[in-house]
């Protein structure tokens, strides 16, 4: 530290001050960034995969004919009016909520029913786990294996139609998936088998958290099965329940690889839900900008789901 | 921790995220590098890169084979093959048409001609025919827009019928129907049978729309009628296009169609066919051998698709190829087309339909399989005895047209409209996309 031998005393406090106040704003400086260095990564990663792609598909939805056109021109909102004003998307709009609320309905019912059964002091642990794995196989497929699987099963020719038609319960010639009374409910249908192992194990976990005294409280108070289920058991999981709940709005909201490879949104316009609707704009009829509306007009519908999910993780927290 | 190792931290946490953004960058720099070729550098080598799905249809090493003669026979190019099913193609050429970075010679269907035309990414064959001085006498048929040709047809796989020789017999009906009546007698004693045959098989998927174009057009061009006028659509006061459909409808209202038809595709109708489980089908000549592969018992007959009874005029016969392009980008049209001059060729053109088990596009070409296999043999009389005719080739958004179509067919197949109905609504479809 030593700077001057001629007199120390007076020349330190004149060079010194200064650049030690400049060293410590340095070192807060640093102390400041640090953080933003350590979340850069992920920071550059959102920017590069998240962030523009989305500017782009808003930008393409402003313009007209991108993609096909080399040099598209700004149109502002006709796109958007093309997609408002296509009776198909309000078919797509009434078929994915209907596909979707069913779904999720039925995922959590048939996930805690099975969450329960597995979680049953009845049941020895073999007989449990021998369940357990047979619960869990819709979940191991993939998406492209489950269609095949229940193309075959509902095929007018197929396992279900033979079942129905020996046992009388129908004439064995319902066409499960091309009759325009049956297709959706009959995707939707598929859905729920290969997405409720998802709540079940969820479930399963919560139920597992439960402490046993508070049944045990319950019982000394009186409380029967049912009881205790509606106040015990469903305060307790209600948090996994919304959770999942959510979760699971957004994700079939979003279901694109199972209806493509059944149905094709047909027929008719029978299945058509909302990723099916925007796929064919883009890829069939090459209407890029008008595809890029109907996205963003997705993404708007889907931040709103985000937002109450965001909104109760908050308030759980 | 002290300011040093803190500053060595941000440094390392900086470099990190600075190595991911480089590592994106550098990923999309190095597509669009090999994409352009070697050959942009202009030296002595050049090579050229060939999308299509023909390799993986082709027996193994048997596409690679002719490129190596190619390659021999021309040196200084070089060929890289860039293969992928029918689907994806479509899919990739969109995409490398928009982003530049297309394959200089490019396998393409009828139906897509006209939009990767309007696109800019497809460049006019005509003025480079005419650059190099081609004789383009030998070509079957050439795909042309607005009057340029953008695709030469390679080789074409024809849809006649195929009918199922057993359950014809056990029906009573002595020979395969050759008109509409015949047919649709047929397909009534064959359903008759018992309660898992039918008649015909219809695949109308949104999905996968070729059935308008192979299983239900196709009626109207085997009798000499067409879905258009000077060009346009010409579904409403068409009589030949309001024959097809009502006798569609006649079939559908019998019950001699196999369930299924609104999410059927071509797959799913070829099963239905090699499981014998319907008496007959309109079909690509593509899938004989796998129909004799999947059910080698099977036996069956082709014969021209039926026409309007009292019709002697030629009947047309549908049929898709197998079309090459040149990337409008290409670095190297003049040696592009040389591959294209060689795959045109009457001996090369010749082995590429013999091991296809396709018609060739050049008219002095003639397949082996024609000699030697009984049924090809047949199926090549119907289509010199006829004439090619898909008349969704070259329009724009093809196979949105044959959606538009089969979405109306479909409601008032279903009773949700009149077939008239259905023909009003399809033609304003069209005049839209027109």
């Amino acid at each position: 530290m030593s700077t001057s031998q001629t007199s120390p005393r007076a020349a330190t406090p004149t060079v010194t001050e200064p650049a030690a106040r400049r060293a410590r704003s340095r070192a807060r400086l640093r102390r400041r960034l640090t953080p933003y260095g350590f979340l850069s990564p992920t920071g550059v990663l959102l920017i590069v995969l998240m962030a523009t792609p989305i500017v782009m598909v808003v930008g393409y939805s402003l313009m007209d004919q991108v993609i096909t056109n080399k040099n598209p021109a700004f149109v502002g909102f006709d796109n958007y009016a093309e997609v408002l004003s296509d009776p198909v998307f309000y078919t797509a709009v009434r078929n994915t909520l209907v596909f979707t609320i069913s779904s999720v309905i039925a995922h959590f019912a048939i996930g805690l029913g099975f969450a329960l059964m597995l979680n049953s002091p009845y049941l020895s642990n073999r007989t449990k786990a021998g369940f357990r794995m047979l619960y869990i196989l819709p979940w191991l497929f993939t998406v492209a294996i489950i269609a095949v699987l229940w193309r075959l099963l509902l095929n007018p020719n197929g396992v279900i139609n033979y079942i129905l038609g020996s046992t009388g319960l129908t004439d064995g010639r319902t066409e499960w998936l091309s009759g325009t009374g049956t297709a959706l409910a009959a995707v939707t249908f598929i859905n729920i088998w290969s997405g409720y192992p998802f709540f079940m194990i969820s479930l399963l976990a919560g139920l597992q958290g439960i402490p046993r005294d508070l049944y045990e409280a319950a019982k000394v108070d009186g409380a029967g099965v049912w009881a205790q289920f509606r106040n015990v058991t469903l305060p307790q999981l209600r948090p996994i329940i919304i959770s999942m709940a959510l979760l699971d709005f957004i994700w079939t909201t979003q279901q694109f690889a199972l209806i493509w490879m059944t149905t094709g949104g047909g027929p008719i316009n029978v299945t058509e839900v909302l990723s099916t609707f925007t796929y064919k704009l883009a890829f069939t009829q090459y209407e890029f900008s008008v595809a890029s509306a109907s996205a963003v007009l997705v993404l708007l519908m889907s931040m709103v789901l985000a937002f109450f999910y965001v909104r109760h993780q908050k308030a759980r927290d | 921790m002290s300011n040093g190792a803190r500053v060595r931290r941000l440094v390392a946490v900086t470099g990190v995220a600075t190595l991911a953004l480089a590592g994106c960058s550098s990923g999309g720099t190095s597509s669009s590098d090999t994409a352009t070729g070697d050959g942009g550098s202009g030296g002595e080598s050049v090579a050229l890169e060939f999308q299509q799905w023909w390799e993986p249809e082709l027996p193994d090493g048997a596409f690679r084979g002719l490129m190596d003669k190619f390659e021999e026979e021309n040196p200084g190019i070089t060929v890289e093959l860039l293969s992928g099913p029918y689907s994806s193609t479509k899919e990739q050429v969109v995409a490398g048409a928009a982003a530049g970075t297309m394959a200089d010679v490019v396998g393409l269907d009828g139906a897509w001609v006209s939009d990767f035309a309007k696109q800019g990414a497809i460049a006019d064959l005509s003025s480079i025919m005419k650059d190099v001085g081609y004789d383009d006498s030998q070509l079957a048929s050439q795909v042309q827009v607005g009057g340029a040709t953008y695709m030469i047809p390679v080789v074409n796989f024809v849809y006649p019928m195929f009918t199922n020789d057993a359950l014809l017999e056990k029906a009573g009906v002595s020979a395969p129907p050759s008109t509409r009546t015949e047919f649709a007698d047929a397909a009534k004693k064959i359903t008759a049978l018992d309660d898992n045959t039918y008649g015909w098989v219809l695949p109308l998927s949104l999905e996968a729309p070729n059935g308008v174009q192979n299983d239900v057009m196709s009626w109207t061009w085997a009798s000499g009628g067409s879905m258009l006028k000077d060009g346009q659509p010409a579904l409403t006061d068409n009589p030949a296009v309001t024959g097809t459909v009502d006798y569609i409808q006649g079939l559908w209202d019998d019950g001699v169609i196999a369930p299924g038809s609104f999410t059927m595709k071509e797959q799913d109708k070829v099963e239905e066919f090699t499981n014998g489980r319907v008496g007959m089908m309109i079909d690509s000549l593509a899938h004989v051998n796998t129909i004799r592969e999947a059910n080698p018992d099977l036996t069956f007959s082709i014969s021209a698709i039926p026409a309007e009874d009292g019709y002697a005029g030629e009947r047309g016969i549908p049929y898709a190829s197998w079309g090459i392009g040149v990337a409008a980008n290409s670095a190297h049209p003049a040696e592009a087309f040389k591959l294209i001059e060689f795959l045109m060729s009457e001996s090369t053109n010749s082995e590429l339909s013999s091991i296809a088990h396709a018609f060739p596009g050049n008219t002095e070409a003639v397949p082996d399989f024609v000699k030697d296999d009984e049924l090809f043999g047949a199926a090549f009389d119907i289509y010199k005895a006829g004439y090619p005719a898909n008349e969704f080739t070259g329009l724009p958004v093809a196979e949105q047209l044959m959606r538009d179509f089969g979405e109306q067919f479909q409601k008032a197949l279903d009773g949700q409209q009149s077939m008239q109905d259905a023909l009003t609504a399809a033609q304003k479809a069209w005049e839209a996309e027109f």
